[in-house]
């Protein structure tokens, strides 16, 4: 517990100087009420409500360490589910699993990789789903009210003034539903694990170290939340108030240490929000509204003046991927992986889909004939330094 | 997410991992904890709740008690892991993979500070469990086994143990957690290690808990701890730990202080999910018992043992608590039309296969490093034990430690003789009474002639001669040589009858499952006598009936359907002594041959016996 708070501590900027002391005291008084068994049936009907929302996704992958499972929860009774921006979206069949083991196909309504975030539609009506606009999950139990009346064990009276507006703050008790290692299948119930929120600090702190398109607030928790399959499960506090989305595994690549977080529901919301509206989130506009630099990868396309310009290469830098790869001046890009393209901008949102640290595999023309041309694992995206508020929807 | 689940290695204990995980050591929360509370006092001047105190204390006292029915296990170089107490007498439960390198003898630490040796008794190399004895006390702190269908997602549980072998003191590891699934499947590494319907927690697992137990908030025994999902964080838990349910392991427990090899069951069937998401038969072995009670390809498996098969995990998962040879009801669907058969579980292993698992020979489990294995197995000479445990070691095939099938037989034998008492039964058995339609039946037992009158027909066989030629009546697969050898028995007693094994335990009816209390599993004893296989069914200790033979399988030959007899006693049924059934039910195969309702029950002494021309010594 107070090792994480401590690494915690080091790395993030914490934006209060609360007394880390009272915080841990206030966790450790109701982590004590629930171990002595008082509030068992009040946390067996939270989990029980919140994991009827969560949804078992299954999609591309199942090789080189990819897995091809992940988690979404359901946000609306009609069958819309949020989950992350992953591989495992990348297939024409996207199928999901209900708590009840009901299983739909789902299609993909659109992507926002801003904040690694996707929205699904399947084909249900009456379903539970965790509300975005803050209420509480479907039905309160006595329990959690019994604890608002008396006011004396409730996390944000004790924790002082509110640093995020709407956030959960440190020391609130939560629990994480997830598809974790793909472990629950058909209707097997999704893993439930337990823990505190250590923490809200924004990832943009972490750039460097961790890198991630999104750079809004973060919850850091101080149990191991993000591992396979984890990504796009549940966030929710211990009496049934939805806080967030979990976020992908994200390791820093100086100290090699992995992140426990979870996207706060408000940017889930906005996400939401945005993707069923539309808005600039289709996805060919939203890979081409943040365009691969192919400089990263070791060379340089023909000045872009075009509505469609062919994609020729105009140079290639030295000690580069590109250059040990063997790609040369004046070949047509004609392929970003399957995928053909015929235009500079197109190679640059191709190359923008493509997950962090995966293979880029090209194709060119050179000599008439079509030539394969390896370069090696993608590297982060420099994404322009974060413009407002997109994010701040819903504080 | 094949290699995403592995077995806790055994830690070596040379090296001491930095740790970087969330190492939640019981011991530092709880004293934070206390730590914080009193500065919380002082400096906010803030009262703490009463119940909030209460439940403080309440936990304190629990991992006090818990901690000490714990056991570090030390399996000299190859490392060790932990263990759990569960009877005063010392018999412990750990896992398989902690006990294989150290062979027949470990040393085991409490956290009262002595360490005390133990003996290898029973193995389940297929679900990762073993039985070992510490020996030294008879008022060893135990746990009790709780009812893990009980356990709920969201109960706080425990894990205790020795992860990284930290507990140079004795001292175990506390960790706490909640847990976050039950009935999970995690796929076995080839045959063997595989955990079905197991429990999984987010209290710490690490390298080093295996063996040790997982608790419940009252502080029993729910689980044993034995394996983690690792993936990319290197073996430190991740929050994602698995334990053998503590019903599994009570479905095994008779077999494994048996001092048996245990094998895990198969339906002789596989199936996979349709496309209605339904579990079909996908293939089916015609020489199993599934087959032969009629279930076929494309048949849809609704239920086993009393449980719902949805998914083919559930399945998996209800095979995989249970014993091979049990019976189980199995209900499936075809056409529409609902059918309900009893199965008999087949083992998994060919018995000389499982030996060379359990010796270490074959590696069918996860990679282990080379040269390791007790090789001293090797030789039928029965390496050199310590001296504590030297007389508690006998080696036998099919069995990983003789020695207390031995114990088992004889306290069973005992409490068999005792439930007859001293009533001299030597003579001729009458039987009388009526079949479910009203027609008569009468049955007659002697030390030379045996015979059963049916409304079919007359059948009779000399039980001095060889028992498996006559099977009969027809159709019964064997029912008066069964009633022969349940005589013998209660006459003679099974030493003398032929040679008799302990063998566990068993439900002495399909319908008692799934097992809910311990007394409704008998204890089984196997004997060969006459050339046929008898499987007798003695009521446990605890029970009203303890001691009462309630059942018997016979083999007249190892292919063939058993015949299955059951005696059953009416509680108001108070004029005939305790172990007389009232009412003896037979079943083979597919057919239920009869209910014989008994309305008289008389032992006829010998020298009126008009048939006898010679008595054979007893």
């Amino acid at each position: 517990m107070r090792t994480h708070t401590r690494s915690g501590e080091s790395q993030c900027r914490l934006r209060t100087r609360q007394d880390w002391c009272v915080r841990l005291c206030v966790a450790a008084v109701l982590f004590a009420g629930v171990a002595g068994g008082e509030t068992a049936s009040a946390s067996e009907a939270v989990i029980e409500l919140a994991a009827r929302t969560v949804v078992k996704i299954y999609g591309a992958g199942g090789f080189r360490g990819l897995e091809s499972y992940q988690t979404g929860f359901l946000v609306s009774a009609e069958g819309h589910v949020m989950t992350a921006m992953s591989t495992v979206l990348d297939s024409g069949e996207i199928d999901c699993v209900l708590d009840d083991g009901r299983r739909y196909e789902a299609s993909l309504l659109g992507i926002d990789p801003r904040r690694e975030m996707a929205l699904l539609k399947l084909d249900g009506e009456g379903l539970p789903f965790a509300p975005l606009d803050g209420g509480r999950l479907a039905s309160r139990t006595a329990a959690a009210e019994a604890d608002e009346r008396t006011g004396e064990q409730n996390p944000p009276a004790a924790a002082g003034p509110l640093p995020h507006g709407d956030l959960a703050p440190p020391a609130t008790r939560v629990y994480a539903l997830s598809n974790l290692f793909g472990v629950a299948v058909g209707d097997e119930r999704v893993s439930v694990q337990q823990g505190v929120v250590a923490a809200v600090v924004p990832l943009a702190a972490r750039r460097g170290a961790y890198e991630a398109p999104y750079a809004g607030d973060v919850y850091l928790l101080d149990f191991t939340v993000n591992n396979p399959g984890s990504a796009g499960g549940l966030l929710v506090d211990v009496k049934g108030q939805p806080l967030g989305m979990l976020g992908k595994e994200l390791r820093s690549s100086a100290a090699g240490i992995w992140l426990n977080y979870a996207i706060p529901l408000p940017e889930v919301a906005a996400s939401f929000h945005a993707l069923l509206t539309g808005e600039s989130t289709e996805m060919e506009a939203t890979a081409e509204s943040f365009p691969f630099d192919t400089r990263l990868l070791g060379f340089l396309l023909v000045p872009d003046i075009l509505e469609k310009t062919p994609p020729f290469v105009e140079a290639v830098i030295e000690a580069t991927p590109a250059a040990t790869a063997g790609l040369r001046e004046d070949d047509l890009v004609v392929a970003v992986g399957s995928r053909s393209v015929t235009s500079c901008a197109a190679v640059a949102a191709e190359l923008s889909r493509i997950d962090d640290g995966d293979a880029v595999r090209i194709s060119v023309i050179r000599d008439g004939q079509i030539v394969d041309v390896n370069l090696g694992p993608r590297p982060p995206m420099r994404l322009p330094v974060a413009e407002e508020p997109v994010l701040g929807e819903g504080r | 997410m094949r290699d995403a689940t592995v077995q806790m290695p055994l830690v070596r204990p040379a090296r001491l991992p930095d740790a970087p995980g969330r190492l939640r050591g019981g011991w530092l929360v709880c004293c934070s904890c206390v730590m914080l509370l009193s500065q919380a006092l002082v400096a906010d001047g803030r009262e703490v709740a009463a119940e909030v105190l209460a439940a403080q204390q309440h936990r304190v006292e629990v991992v006090s008690k818990i901690s000490a029915a714990t056991v570090a296990v030390f399996a000299g170089e190859q490392g060790g892991g932990s263990g759990v107490i569960v009877s005063p007498d010392g018999y412990a439960l750990t896992n398989f993979h902690v006990v294989q390198p150290a062979g027949l003898a470990m040393r085991c630490g409490l956290n009262n500070g002595q360490v005390y040796d133990a003996i290898l008794v029973g193995l389940d190399p297929t679900g990762d469990v073993a039985v070992i004895k510490l020996v030294g006390r008879d008022d060893f702190p135990y746990a009790r086994l709780a009812d893990s269908d009980a356990v709920r997602v969201g109960d706080a549980c425990y894990t205790v143990g020795n992860p990284f072998l930290l507990a140079s003191n004795l001292q175990p590891s506390v960790s706490l957690g909640i847990v976050s699934g039950t009935h999970r499947y995690q796929f076995p590494a080839g045959t063997i290690l595989e955990y079905t319907d197991c429990l999984q927690v987010d209290a710490a697992i690490n390298p080093g808990n295996s063996g040790g137990p997982l608790f419940d908030a009252a502080g029993d025994v729910i689980g044993v701890n034995g394996r983690a999902s690792f993936e990319k964080r290197g073996r430190v838990n991740v929050g994602v730990g698995y334990a053998i349910s503590s019903n599994q392991l009570r479905n095994f427990m008779g077999s494994l202080r048996s001092g048996l090899l245990v094998d895990h069951a198969t339906l002789g069937a596989t199936v996979a999910t349709g496309a209605d998401g339904k579990v079909y038969v996908s293939d089916i072995l015609e020489s199993s018992d599934a087959y032969r009670r009629g279930l076929r390809y494309d048949d849809e498996i609704v239920s086993l043992a009393g449980r719902p098969v949805r998914t083919v995990n559930a399945l998996k998962n209800v095979l995989g608590i249970l014993p091979a040879g049990w019976r189980v009801p199995l209900v499936f669907r075809r056409e529409g039309r609902v059918e309900e058969i009893t199965v008999r579980l087949a083992p998994v292993h060919a018995a000389a296969e499982l030996a060379e698992i359990a010796a270490g020979r074959r590696q069918s489990g996860p990679p282990q490093r080379p040269g390791e294995g007790p090789a001293e197995e090797e030789s039928p000479v029965v390496p050199k034990l310590p001296e504590p445990v030297r007389d508690l070691y006998e080696t036998k095939t099919g069995f990983s430690n003789y020695h207390f099938s031995r114990l088992q037989r004889d306290r069973v034998t005992a409490a068999l003789r005792a439930s007859v008492g001293d009533e001299n039964l030597r003579g001729v058995w009458e039987i009388d009474g009526t079949l479910e339609d009203g027609r008569p039946f009468r049955i007659e037992l002697s030390d030379v002639l045996a015979t059963i009158d049916l409304p079919t027909g007359t059948s009779r066989l000399d039980p001095r001669e060889a028992l498996d030629k006559s099977p009969v009546p027809p159709g019964s697969g064997g029912m008066l040589v069964a009633l022969v050898v349940w005589r013998k028995l209660l006459l003679d007693g099974p030493e003398t009858v032929g040679r008799t094994d302990a063998v566990g335990t068993a439900p002495v009816s399909p319908d008692l499952l799934p097992v809910k209390a311990e007394t409704s599993l008998a204890d089984l004893l196997r004997t060969d006598v006459g050339g046929v296989s008898a499987e007798t069914f003695v009521a446990m200790d605890g029970g009203p009936t303890a001691g009462r033979v309630v059942g018997v399988d016979l083999w007249a030959s190892p292919q063939a359907d058993p015949c299955e007899v059951r005696f059953e006693r009416d509680p108001a049924e108070a004029s005939r002594p305790a172990w007389m059934p009232t009412v003896i039910e037979v079943h083979s195969g597919s057919t239920r041959f009869g209910r014989f309702s008994i309305r008289s029950f008389q032992v006829r002494p010998a020298d009126s016996d008009a048939t006898s021309t010679e008595e054979p010594a007893s």
